[in-house]
């Protein structure tokens, strides 16, 4: 590179900080691609599949299916990579999902203490918070303290339980249906059912918004 | 391994701080570094124990400096140079100076249909 951007590094701080990894990441990509490494095509379909395709509404179609679908709930309760398959989400970070069941009695929340672990094919990528410090630490340790930060507030009597992941395992939260949906097809549903309410982190919509 | 990434119960690191409305990359070289260290997984023979490891063996101090990314991509960089794919004077000079080694292929995207 010429170093044309050297005399504007004594500015501001952060910025030639996030400049200098942007041209390092671009150089790594350079030398990986001349080399044959790796294809920028095919960096660009794995971006856009993270960005576009898989997320969580793969995850909501998991959860409303679930909520009309006894036998499927049945199933994914059994055994959840298989019955998430079943939907055709399957791959990356989801080899091994299990379904965490919400009740009147027990509120399931997720974490993973030591990374970022999330299952992909029916969440995407997890948010930085998720990843960030202060939910790794602190939500095994206050649940309740962390949950009235995502504004959710639950009944005394409810238990909380923690799930910690793995590498090897992941976890998805089928939350309690909302109260005043009887009727409602599955894919009304799924639009009550928010990202972080299957990350155990809220709650899903109320019909009446 | 313990670690600085071993973060269960430890006080200090102040409230949840959620982002309404996040995007899923924060910035363009986000997404390359993302998209690069998975691409890599098969040509440099990693799996995510060692990819994890990469990122969880650094001094603690660095490890809870660095935002997620930067701790991804300066595992990819460990990785690499570890198995001699690409070197320090590449690094620098943004281009290959040395001949490529064999590697496993990744599925072409020809396969896909787009």
């Amino acid at each position: 590179m010429p170093m044309s951007g050297h005399h504007d590094r004594h500015h501001d701080h952060d910025h030639s900080e996030l400049s200098e990894t942007q041209l390092r990441v671009r150089a790594l990509e350079t030398v990986l691609t001349e080399k044959g490494y790796v294809d920028p095509a095919a960096l660009d379909l794995l971006i856009e599949t993270y960005e576009k395709k898989v997320g969580p509404r793969n995850g909501a179609h998991v959860v409303a299916k679930a909520w009309v679908d006894p036998s499927y709930r049945a199933r994914l309760f059994k055994d959840a990579t298989p019955a998430i398959a079943e939907l055709g989400y399957a791959g990356r970070q989801g080899e091994h999902i299990v379904a965490l069941e919400n009740t009147p009695n027990q509120h399931n929340m997720v974490v993973c203490t030591l990374c970022s672990c999330y299952p992909w094919p029916v969440l995407g990528l997890p948010p930085v918070w998720y990843k960030s410090a202060p939910y790794r630490s602190r939500v095994v340790a206050d649940p309740r303290a962390v949950l009235a930060e995502f504004g959710v507030t639950l009944p005394a009597e409810t238990k909380i339980r923690v799930w910690d992941s793995t590498s090897e395992i992941r976890y998805l939260v089928i939350p309690m249906r909302p109260a005043g949906t009887e009727g409602w097809s599955e894919d009304q549903l799924a639009e009550l059912v928010t990202r972080d309410s299957m990350i155990g982190t809220g709650l899903p919509n109320r019909p009446e918004n | 391994m313990n670690g600085a990434h071993d973060l269960g119960g430890m006080h200090g690191f102040g409230p949840v701080e959620p982002e309404p409305d996040e995007p899923v990359f924060h910035a363009a070289w986000e997404k390359r570094a993302f998209a690069l260290t998975l691409a890599m997984a098969t040509p440099g023979g990693w799996n995510i124990d060692m990819s994890r490891f990469a990122r969880e063996n650094r001094p603690p101090a660095e490890y809870l400096a660095m935002s997620y990314y930067q701790v991804w991509f300066a595992a990819l960089e460990t990785m690499l140079k570890q198995r001699a794919l690409v070197a320090d004077d590449e690094i620098a000079a943004g281009h290959s100076l040395h001949a490529p080694k064999k590697v496993a292929r990744t599925r072409s995207r020809s396969r896909s249909s787009r």
